[in-house]
């Protein structure tokens, strides 16, 4: 009997006192390995006697079991002492800065973005987007638009020309979008429904003024469309596009050749401190023309004005872009200074939607 | 267009304030610009009188005054004006009074030691003229304690209206009159104008020297006499309100010139007869012919202008502006009065190109009512006579007045057609009828004829606009358009504007910056990228380097990438879409998309950092950003090849060609050329793509939206390593290509995962080394045929591009 508690204490004292799980595996090859001192006391149960194996098998036994045990337990506090040191090492500097991600970098352009805002608006009221050159001939600039002849607008000192051609005619950079109302009501049969945003130009430049500048144009050709449904239109757009519950707009009868009538629209709004609020206030600012299609205009169409008419209106998008943004100057649109466009630009995934509202 | 309210009101009976007047006026689209009312802005300025004016004890220029303003005790005040002298009357302006000709809120200051409470004011100082010269010195009568503006007469208001261009009827006070009285806003004063009995005809005839097709240049004309005229200064009220509206009072017969031009929307003309010589002969001008007009200046003539001469030669450009030397003065006994009919585009045409802008040409551009010549010089000789004495001949008169006389068919139903405002055909027609419309005819269709005075109204539309824009537009209530069809709206959008929007958010997601530059660059970068033909070049650019339509994005990026840097911003990644030019036709448009990376401006990082980088863009950043602008543009790579080199203005062996065979080239990509860096003066590294989005090809239409059948194999794909040594200028690509093409079916991807050159490998060639993944389907593949696999891919590399498997 001494002896079996002897060797039990010397061997958990050694698993005790082994340092790594190399130690432990020496206690354990010396116990409990083929030639172990445990092992060897098991073998000799072969040789016993009924009587005696019955004493003595069960006081080995649970020598081994004892021993056993102690060694997985004190492997499993070595692995986690050693797992603990390895994560002690392998610490790093989380504070550092990493790489600021390309979306995070990217910007879209305030006039992209108002153009997707404007689309996105008008798309839900049945609108779909026409669009036309750059370079157009006098003849749609002008003429077919009901500009007389020795209109000022016509002149070099307020258009851009290009070289006469073999005829003599020259070409013009669209002063408006205007003509490609013209391009569309010649290529398509009512009901017309479109907005034609797109680039315009005129020789102007100044501190309001840049030579090149942006305009969406609305067209809407039908048997019934008539100025009540045009206020309707351009209501719903501005508290839509300026994100107000309500507006309050004024429509001021005025003058343009491929209108009549025709009028100029103002809506109300505070200035505070620099901010310009819409839906509240006692100051108007100017935001569009419109009016319903001159009769001429819709002859030279091939529609017949006593059977076909609608409503056509024209903003400058840099200008509504800068009353919703707040940017104060025109020309900075143009320059490309990151320091602007990363100030006025939107985020690549900013995308304007109905849905989830046309801003984040 | 400017009149001052005493001056509407003798036009205009009416008890409505300013403020009802200003506000209507834009309501039926006569917006007031502004109202300067000099009776409110200069209401704290009393007439007062400098009981003493004393030298200050500490400035040799200034004067302590006492000033009696007319209520409680005297004021001191310290006076710097010359003319600041004991018992003279002038202008006060007591503490807290706003000074606009010098932009101050006074205050109660000591000057010198001395306390001043106010101050005595000059002219200028009140901005009524230009006089700064000393203080406003009053007549002796002047009432102490009046405001200065009454007594000055200054509280006339003026108000300015921003007149559009189809109202010349608005040129005229008389005009603006009528349409507020249409309006309800008072009665219009129609005085009829007493024919002038003249005693003898006029002695100077006209002759109206044209064709038959220039008869328009100037169909009528009036002129007549006036003699034993008196032509002094024209009468204070005339003056005043003449100064009110910015007009320089000369003397009495050129003053009612001025003075009907904006009464009555007539311009005329006055010579003096005793310097015209012979009669007057209208016609077109002499090549070469000179004037020296009233303003002081000799304009040299071409036939394309209208002049009005005797025998001394041109008298006046005719319908624009008076010739000096038959001009009227203090001299002048006998006058000629003029009142003509003149071609609006002739006078725009000729106004323009002499560069003279006046009253005269701005209404007769427009179009001035051609019933009113001769009743216009009917009321100017009035004036005359009444002004200046003398007695007036018969008119004398040449050509005809046109008559503009029109009938439109106007059914009242038009009124609620275009405007969705149902307007009564009694209120209808009595809005026509004020404005001088005659409406003819009774029930649903009536014939209106417009006044002689509205040449703009044309149709039917222009009744409609008349009719609502007095009814007032705002009683328009919005009413919804009605949707097209009652379903789910569907898509709108065309291929290319999809492509359009999806391409600017992949681009600005790989961290690039979205700028929008000129449409138009100078000849030299057009000619550069390409462009530069004479098609696309401005015959009147506003700036020399904005002259030509550009034929791509890069000259305005590369530069704008450029001007970035030189303010201290080198790494930047700018991209644009947008419009280039390779004709003045519809179809040399394109939409093209480009991006310009510049020093470090790297998709995965800008910059020094930690852990590596401040690595220079190169040929690969830009072709990244073509090839995942096409990725996701769902632009299937398959067909797509790239061929090394690109156009002229990359560099030829950093640059690439992206295109769907040699026809359809889509896109380029590279390093900018170094030569193009020097000639617009730019610094490296820049690398760029651009890519013609109208010409990638469209998406293949499918009859549904389901996908093709995905086929998992059951067994794991292998990969094996090939290193390769080829000649060094063999393209990776066609190792990956020929690679790919030994084993169609089993060989997934072919990828480049090792270039080296160096020792161990021979000078002139590379070692690229390549892993190839394969896919069984069937079975597991076994050991020796990985090996005839293996074999065949180095046999096909080896033939393809003279490859040995490197030892």
């Amino acid at each position: 009997m001494t002896d079996l508690n002897e060797l039990e204490r010397d061997l958990l004292s050694q698993v005790e006192a082994a340092g790594d799980e190399a130690a432990v595996e020496v206690v354990r090859v010396a116990a409990l390995g083929k030639k172990g001192s445990v092992s060897d006391l098991l073998k000799t149960l072969g040789t016993m006697t009924p009587e005696e194996r019955k004493e003595r098998g069960p006081l080995i036994n649970g020598l081994r079991d004892r021993v056993q045990s102690a060694i997985a337990a004190r492997k499993d506090v070595l692995a986690e002492a050693a797992l603990d040191a390895r994560l002690v090492a392998e610490r790093v500097d989380v504070t550092l800065p990493v790489q600021e991600s390309p979306e995070a970098r990217g910007r879209i352009h305030p006039i992209s973005q108002v153009i997707e805002e404007l689309t996105a608006i008008f798309a839900d009221m049945g609108f779909s987007v026409a669009e036309g050159p750059d370079i157009e001939t006098d003849y749609l600039n002008f003429t077919a638009l009901n500009f007389p002849v020795g209109h000022p607008a016509r002149e070099m000192h307020d258009t851009f020309f290009l070289a006469p051609d073999e005829n003599g005619e020259r070409k013009v950079l669209r002063t408006h979008t205007s003509p490609v109302q013209i391009r569309t009501m010649t290529s398509q049969k009512p009901p017309i429904r479109v907005i034609i945003p797109g680039r315009t130009y005129r020789h102007d430049s100044d501190q309001t003024h840049t030579p090149m500048f942006h305009q969406v144009e609305g067209l809407v050709i039908d048997r019934q469309a008539n100025i009540a449904h045009m206020k309707w239109i351009l209501e719903e757009f501005c508290k839509a596009f300026f994100e107000v519950e309500q507006v309050k707009m004024r429509f001021r009868p005025s003058f343009f050749p491929f209108t009549e009538p025709s009028a100029e629209v103002d809506i109300q709004c505070s200035r505070k401190g620099g901010e310009i609020r819409f839906g509240e206030g006692e100051d108007w600012l100017e935001i569009l023309g419109c009016g319903m299609v001159h009769p001429n205009v819709l002859r030279n169409c091939g529609l017949d004005p006593d059977e076909y008419q609608g409503f056509a209106w024209g903003m400058g998008i840099d200008r509504i872009a800068m009353l919703k943004y707040g940017m104060p100057d025109l020309r900075p649109f143009f320059e490309a200074d990151v320091r602007w466009l990363n100030h006025y630009g939107f985020r690549p995934l900013d995308i304007p939607s109905l849905v989830s509202g046309l801003t984040s | 267009m400017k009149f001052t309210l005493s001056w509407l009101k003798d036009h205009l009976d009416t008890a409505a304030s300013l403020d009802e007047i200003v506000e209507t006026l834009t309501r039926i689209g006569l917006e007031v610009e502004g109202v300067e009312d000099k009776a409110k802005s200069l209401a704290p300025y009393k007439v007062a009188y400098v009981i003493s004016a004393e030298q200050h004890p500490n400035a040799d220029r200034l004067r302590v005054c006492m000033v009696d303003t007319g209520e409680g005790a005297p004021i001191q005040v310290v006076c710097g004006a010359p003319n600041a002298r004991t018992g003279m009357k002038s202008v006060f302006a007591p503490p807290g009074t706003y000074i606009p000709g010098k932009n101050i809120t006074l205050g109660v200051g000591t000057i010198r030691g001395v306390e001043s409470k106010g101050m005595l004011c000059s002219a200028a100082e009140l901005e009524i003229s230009d006089d700064h010269d000393g203080i406003i010195d009053l007549p002796a009568d002047a009432p102490v304690g009046e405001a200065y503006a009454a007594y000055a007469k200054l509280d006339d208001p003026v108000i300015e209206i921003n007149l559009t261009p189809n109202r010349p009827d608005c040129t005229s006070i008389y005009g603006i009159a009528r349409d507020l009285a249409a309006a309800g806003l008072g009665t219009l004063k129609a005085e009829p104008i007493a024919p002038i009995r003249g005693t003898g005809p006029t002695p100077v005839s006209v002759t109206l020297d044209f064709s038959a097709d220039d008869r328009k240049l100037c169909p009528f004309f009036g002129l007549r006499l006036v003699r034993g005229i008196k032509n002094g200064p024209s009468p204070d009220w005339m003056q005043r309100r003449l100064l009110a509206i910015g007009l320089r009072p000369i003397n009495a017969l050129v003053d009612i010139t001025n003075y009907l031009t904006f009464d009555r929307g007539r311009p005329l003309h006055v010579f003096d007869a005793r310097k015209v010589k012979g009669h007057l002969t209208v016609r077109r001008a002499k090549e070469g012919e000179e004037v020296l007009a009233l303003d002081g200046r000799t304009y040299k003539l071409d036939s394309a202008n209208v002049v009005i001469a005797d025998d001394n030669g041109v008298e006046s450009i005719g319908g624009i502006m008076g010739g000096e030397h038959s001009g009227c003065d203090e001299n002048t006994t006998d006058v000629l009065i003029e009142s003509a009919l003149w071609d609006p585009l002739n006078i725009a045409q000729t106004g323009r190109k002499l560069g003279i802008i006046t009253d005269a040409r701005y209404r007769f551009e427009r179009g001035v009512d051609p019933a009113f010549t001769l009743p216009g010089l009917d009321l100017a000789t009035h004036m005359v006579l009444q002004l200046c004495g003398g007695e007036a001949c018969e008119a004398m008169v040449a050509g005809q007045a046109p008559d503009p006389r029109r009938t439109i068919t106007f059914p009242w139903s038009e009124v609620p057609r275009l405007s969705g405002l149902d307007v009564k055909p009694a209120e209808a027609r009595q809005i026509l009828e004020k404005l001088g419309f005659q409406v003819e005819g009774e029930g649903d269709a009536v014939s209106v004829v417009p006044p002689s005075w509205r040449p703009d109204i044309e149709g039917k539309a222009d009744l409609v606009e008349e009719v609502i824009r007095i009814a007032g537009l705002d009683r328009i209530a919005p009413q919804p358009l009605p949707r097209l069809e009652a379903a789910v709206a569907k898509p709108i959008l065309t291929l290319i504007q999809k492509r359009t929007i999806l391409a600017r958010r992949a681009l600005a997601v790989r961290g690039l910056v979205e700028a929008v530059t000129w449409s138009f660059i100078g000849k030299g970068e057009a000619e550069l990228f390409g462009g530069g033909d004479g098609s696309l070049a401005l015959a009147n650019p506003i700036a020399a380097d904005l002259s030509d339509m550009r034929p791509s994005l890069l000259p305005g990026l590369l530069k704008a990438a450029q001007r970035n840097a030189d303010r201290g911003f080198g790494d930047v990644a700018l991209f644009e879409i947008g419009q280039t030019f390779a004709s003045d036709a519809p179809e040399g448009q394109a939409v093209k998309a480009a991006a310009v990376r510049r020093g470090t401006a790297r998709a995965e990082g800008i910059g020094r950092h930690w852990n590596g980088g401040a690595t220079s863009v190169d040929v690969f950043d830009a072709k990244a950003d073509a090839m995942a602008l096409l990725s996701a543009l769902g632009i299937p790579a398959g067909g797509l090849q790239v061929v090394p080199g690109g156009p002229s203005w990359f560099h030829p062996g950093r640059s690439g060609t992206l295109q769907f065979g040699p026809k359809n080239i889509v896109g380029v990509f590279g390093e900018i050329h170094p030569k193009i860096l020097k000639a617009l003066d730019l610094k490296g590294p820049l690398a760029a793509f651009e890519l013609n989005l109208n010409v990638l090809p469209p998406p293949k239409a499918k009859a549904t939206k389901m996908k093709a059948k995905l086929t998992l194999p059951d067994f794991q794909p292998i990969s094996r390593d090939f290193a390769f040594v080829v000649g060094r200028d063999v393209a990776a690509g066609d190792i990956v290509k020929s690679a790919q093409a030994a084993e169609r079916q089993l060989i997934t991807g072919v990828n480049v995962f090792d270039i080296y050159e160096g020792p161990g490998i021979d000078g002139d060639k590379k070692s690229v080394a390549i892993a190839v993944t394969l896919q069984p389907t069937e079975k597991t593949l076994t050991d020796s045929e990985i090996e005839a696999i293996s074999a065949k891919i180095i046999a096909e590399v080896g033939k393809k591009t003279g490859a040995v498997l490197r030892s």
